[in-house]
C-alpha cells in the first residue's frame, strides 16, 4: 500500500514535469510583455498619485495636446502645432482633426476646453496645481484651442505634456478607476489588480498602428522576481532595472541586450541649509571638496549613472556639466574646515532605507572620516519614516535621496523646502525664468543651476541610470525616463 | 451549550484582537497623510488630508469608526487609492485560499504517506532516512524553499513561471502553473512538520491492541493499519493540520511576496510600507477571523472522524 503510494506521486511529478515543458511566453508575432516594478492600485491618475498609472496609461492610451519626446523636449501630440503671444499669455493650439477617442466621441477644441477645466473641478493629487495658472480656455473653432494664463509660465506648457495635459472623452470618465478611454495608440483590453495591464492596439487611432497588437505590462514588486521572470521567459523586457549588480546575469546571457539611458532622478546628498553647522558655505563645500564622487558612483552604482554637479539632468534644455567644479580635494576640504573653525565635526547623516542611500552612505562615511568628519548613519524606514521625521520634521543635518520629478530645480526657491535653502536671488531667478522667453528661461535656469553649486547648496552625487534588459530583436524602447510615460508606440522587432 | 461558549470566546477573541492591532497601528511611526502625499505636502494639504482621512480625530472615535463599519460590512476605504476596501479584500483573500488550499494538499498528499512509512518502518534505514529528511525539511523558511525552487525550475530548466498570477477563469492552465511552484514551496515545508506528527501518531497507534487483534486475525500488517490504524491516528494530525493552516496564512504573507501574486500578504506589505492602515487593520482582522474560523471547523471536524467524541458530548 505504502509502495503503491509512493509510486503513484513519482508518476504524478514526473507527468506534472513533462506537461510543463512547453515555454509559456515568448516575444510572439503580435504580442509582447514588459516588467514593471510597482503595480498601480487603480487605472485613475486624476485621482490616486504615483508613478505607475501615468506610466502605463500616458502617450499610450492617452494623450496630451503636446508630449515628451525621448530627450526631453516638448513635441507635438494632438496639437499639430501653437504660437505663443508676445505677453506670453495666450498660446493658440491647432488641433489634430479626425481624432476620436476610443467610445468614438470626436476630439475637438471642446475637449480640450473640458479637460483643462476638468483638473481644477475633479482631480483630487497635488499635481493638479500645475493648472492654476489657467485663467480659462476658449474653444475658437473645433481644431484650434486657445489657453489664457493668468502670467506667463514656461513651466505650464511642459507639465502639459505630462497626465495633467491629458484629453479626456466628455462621456469617457465615468469609471476612469477601471475604465479609461483616450485617444491613444493602445486601449484597455484587461486590469489584473496587482498583477497586470493587458493593452490592445486601438483599431480606430489616428497614427501608424503599433507593431505590437497587444501589450502586457506586468509587475513584480521584489526586484528578483522581476530579474527571474526576464531569466526565465515570463517577460519580454524589464522596463528598469533596480539594482546594478543584478545586470552581470544578464550581460553573460546572449539571449538579451542592455540598454542604459537616463532618468531625472538625482541622488542628492542634502545638507540642512538652514542649522548649524551646515548653514555655513565653507562647511558644505568642504564637504562636497571631500567627497570623491566618481569613487561613490563606482562603489554604490556599479559606475552607471552620470555625474552633474547640480540639479539638472542633460535631458533639460540648460543641462551643463558642472561636476568638475568640486574636484575630489581632501587636503582643500580640510582647510576650508579649519577657516571654519569646525575641525571635530559630527554630523547626522539620516537616510532612507533603499539601496542607493545605504550603499552612498557607507562611501561618504568613510571619505569623511579622511577630512576630519564623523559621519553617523541612522537608516529611516521610506517613505513612512524618512518623510515624517526628516522631509517634514527637518530633524536632520544631510541626508541621501533621489528626487525623481522633473525639473525638481525649482525646490530651491522655496526656503521652507526640507534643505533650508534660502536664497532670495534664486527665487526670483526661477520666476524670471518661468515668465520669460524659451531663450531667457535658459539663461535664467543655467545661472539658477550654477549659483546653487556655487553655494553648495547640495550635494549632487550622481544622476540615476535608465537600465532596460530586453530581449535580443526588440526595438524602439524609450531610452531615457525624462517624463511620466513609458511610450510603447515606438516598440517593433528587428 | 458547548457550541455557545465557542462562539463566545470566538466574538471576545476577535474584539480582543481588533483593540491590539488598533493600537499597533496608533503608535507606529509615520502619518499617512505624510506618506500620501509624498514631497508634495505642504501644511495646509497635510491638514486637509488628515481631516479627509479622518486621523485628525480622538483615537477612540477613530476605533469606533472602524469597528463599526466592519460590524456592518464597511471596511472602509484605502487612504492611498480611495477605493472601497472590501471588494479587494475578497478578491485578495480569494487568491491566497487558493495558494493555502494547494499547499495543505501538497502537505498532506506528501506527509501522510511518508510519515507512515517511517512510522511502519521505525527501526529499519528507510524509515530513519524519511525521519531525518522531515526533521531538516522542518527547518528551512518556506520563502528560502521558494527561491530554491525558482532557480530550478524557473531560471535553469524554464518549465514553470517564476511567479505572477493568472486568474483561473482566465486560463486555467497557466492558473496551475502559476500555483506549483509557490503551494510546493509553502506545503513541502510544512509537509516535513506534518510527516513528523503522522509518525508518532501512527506509532502510538500500532501499539494498541485492536492492531494486534487485527493482525491475530489473519490481517497483514499493512492492511491492518490502513484498515484499522489511520482512522484514529487522525485525530491528532487533523489537530496539527489546523494549527499549520494558521501558520501556513502566515506564511502566504512571504511566499506571495517572492513569487509575485497578489494575495492578501502582498497587501498587507504594501499597506504597511505606505502607512495604509486602515487596510493594514482590515488584512489583520481577516486574517485573525479566518484562524479563529478554521480553529472552530477543526473541532467540529474532530467529530465526524471520530464517533466517539460525538457521543461524549
Amino acid at each position: 500500500m505504502v509502495r503503491a503510494l509512493l509510486a503513484i506521486m513519482l508518476v504524478a511529478a514526473l507527468a506534472g514535469c513533462s506537461a510543463g515543458s512547453t515555454a509559456y511566453s515568448s516575444p510572439s508575432a503580435d504580442a509582447i510583455t514588459i516588467g514593471f516594478t510597482a503595480p498601480p492600485a487603480n487605472l485613475d491618475f486624476t485621482r490616486t498619485d504615483g508613478a505607475a498609472i501615468p506610466q502605463a496609461l500616458l502617450d499610450n492610451v492617452y494623450q496630451g495636446l503636446v508630449r515628451l519626446d525621448a530627450n526631453g523636449a516638448v513635441v507635438p501630440q494632438l496639437a499639430t502645432s501653437w504660437t505663443v503671444s508676445p505677453d506670453r499669455r495666450t498660446y493658440d493650439f491647432q488641433l489634430r482633426p479626425n481624432v476620436t477617442f476610443t467610445d468614438g466621441e470626436p476630439f475637438t477644441a471642446d475637449t480640450v476646453k473640458f479637460s483643462i477645466d476638468r483638473v481644477h473641478t475633479d482631480w483630487t493629487i497635488s499635481l493638479k496645481s500645475a493648472m492654476d495658472v489657467v485663467d480659462h480656455v476658449e474653444a475658437v473653432n473645433p481644431t484650434h484651442a486657445r489657453v489664457v494664463l493668468k502670467q506667463p509660465s514656461n513651466g505650464w506648457l511642459f507639465t502639459m505634456a505630462s497626465r495633467v495635459g491629458a484629453m479626456f472623452a466628455p462621456n469617457g470618465v465615468k469609471n476612469l478607476p477601471t475604465t479609461p478611454i483616450g485617444t491613444g495608440p493602445y486601449e484597455l483590453d484587461r486590469f489584473n489588480r496587482g498583477d497586470s495591464i493587458v493593452l490592445k492596439a486601438n483599431p480606430g487611432y489616428w497614427g501608424p498602428r503599433p507593431a505590437y497588437g497587444r501589450v502586457v505590462l506586468k509587475y513584480f514588486q521584489d526586484p528578483t522576481a522581476l530579474n527571474n521572470a526576464l531569466l526565465s521567459n515570463g517577460i519580454d523586457v524589464i522596463s528598469s532595472v533596480q539594482a546594478p549588480d543584478s545586470l552581470a546575469q544578464f550581460a553573460s546571457d546572449e539571449r538579451f541586450t542592455t540598454i542604459q539611458g537616463t532618468t531625472t532622478a538625482e541622488v542628492v546628498l542634502s545638507f540642512n541649509n538652514a542649522k548649524a553647522p551646515l548653514d555655513d558655505r565653507r562647511v558644505r563645500q568642504a564637504l562636497t571638496y571631500g567627497i570623491d564622487r566618481k569613487a561613490l558612483l563606482d562603489t554604490a552604482w556599479a559606475g552607471k549613472g552620470l555625474l552633474i554637479g547640480s540639479m539638472v539632468p542633460p535631458s533639460d534644455p540648460w543641462y551643463e556639466d558642472l561636476s568638475a567644479v568640486y574636484p575630489y580635494d581632501p587636503a582643500k576640504a580640510k582647510q576650508l574646515l579649519a577657516d571654519a573653525g569646525q575641525q571635530h565635526l559630527t554630523l547626522r547623516l539620516r537616510i532612507p532605507n533603499l539601496p542607493y542611500a545605504v550603499d552612498s552612505a557607507q562611501v561618504i562615511r568613510s571619505q569623511l572620516a579622511e577630512i576630519g568628519v564623523t559621519a553617523t548613519i541612522e537608516e529611516l524606514a521610506f517613505p513612512a519614516v524618512w518623510l515624517k521625521q526628516v522631509f517634514a520634521g527637518h530633524d536632520f543635518d544631510m541626508s541621501i535621496v533621489a528626487h525623481v520629478e522633473a525639473r525638481d530645480i525649482a525646490t530651491f526657491g522655496n526656503p521652507k523646502y526640507y534643505w533650508g535653502y534660502d536664497n532670495p536671488a534664486v527665487t526670483q531667478l526661477l520666476a524670471d525664468a518661468d515668465a520669460g522667453t524659451p531663450e531667457q528661461q535658459i539663461a535664467d535656469m543655467k545661472k539658477v543651476a550654477r549659483t546653487i553649486n556655487a553655494d553648495a547648496a547640495a550635494d549632487w552625487l550622481f544622476l540615476l541610470p535608465n537600465l532596460i534588459v530586453a530581449k535580443k530583436g526588440i526595438t524602439g524602447l524609450p531610452p531615457n525616463q525624462v517624463g511620466e510615460a513609458f511610450d510603447l508606440s515606438a516598440l517593433g522587432r528587428s | 451549550m458547548a457550541l455557545l461558549r465557542k462562539a463566545g470566546i470566538f466574538l471576545l477573541t476577535l474584539a480582543i484582537a481588533s483593540v491590539l492591532v488598533f493600537a499597533f497601528m496608533a503608535v507606529l511611526p509615520g502619518d499617512p497623510a505624510q506618506v500620501a502625499l509624498g514631497v508634495n505636502a505642504t501644511p495646509e494639504l497635510l491638514a486637509q488630508t488628515r481631516h479627509a482621512f479622518g486621523i485628525d480625530r480622538p483615537l477612540p472615535a477613530q476605533y469606533t469608526d472602524w469597528v463599526g463599519g466592519l460590524l456592518t460590512g464597511n471596511f472602509g476605504r484605502s487612504y492611498i487609492t480611495g477605493d472601497a476596501i472590501g471588494p479587494q479584500l475578497v478578491d485578495r483573500f480569494e487568491v491566497t485560499l487558493w495558494l493555502v488550499g494547494a499547499a495543505t494538499v501538497v502537505a498532506v498528499i506528501v506527509a501522510v504517506p511518508l510519515g507512515t512509512l517511517a512510522a511502519a518502518r521505525h527501526r529499519k534505514a528507510s524509515g530513519t532516512v524519511v525521519s531525518g529528511l522531515s526533521q531538516l525539511g522542518a527547518a528551512i523558511p518556506a520563502f528560502l524553499a521558494g527561491i530554491v525552487l525558482v532557480e530550478i525550475f524557473a531560471v535553469s530548466l524554464r518549465i514553470l513561471p517564476s511567479g505572477g498570477w493568472t486568474p483561473p477563469d482566465a486560463d486555467p492552465v497557466a492558473f496551475l502553473k502559476g500555483l506549483v511552484l509557490p503551494a510546493l514551496s509553502l506545503g513541502l515545508v510544512q509537509a516535513a512538520v506534518l510527516t513528523r506528527y503522522v509518525r508518532s501518531a501512527v506509532l502510538d497507534v500500532l501499539r494498541e491492541d485492536y492492531l494486534r487483534t487485527a493482525r491475530a486475525k489473519g490481517l497483514k500488517p499493512a492492511q491492518a493499519l490502513v484498515r484499522h490504524g489511520l482512522r484514529n491516528a487522525a485525530v491528532p494530525v487533523m489537530t496539527v493540520l489546523g494549527l499549520q493552516l494558521a501558520t501556513l496564512l502566515i506564511g502566504a504573507v512571504v511566499v506571495e511576496r517572492v513569487f509575485v501574486i497578489p494575495g492578501l500578504g502582498s497587501m498587507l506589505l504594501d499597506a504597511v510600507g505606505s502607512r495604509d492602515l486602515i487596510v493594514v487593520q482590515d488584512v489583520v482582522m481577516v486574517l485573525v477571523a479566518a484562524v479563529l474560523v478554521i480553529n472552530l471547523l477543526v473541532d467540529v471536524l474532530y467529530t465526524v472522524v471520530d464517533p466517539r467524541l460525538r457521543r461524549a458530548r
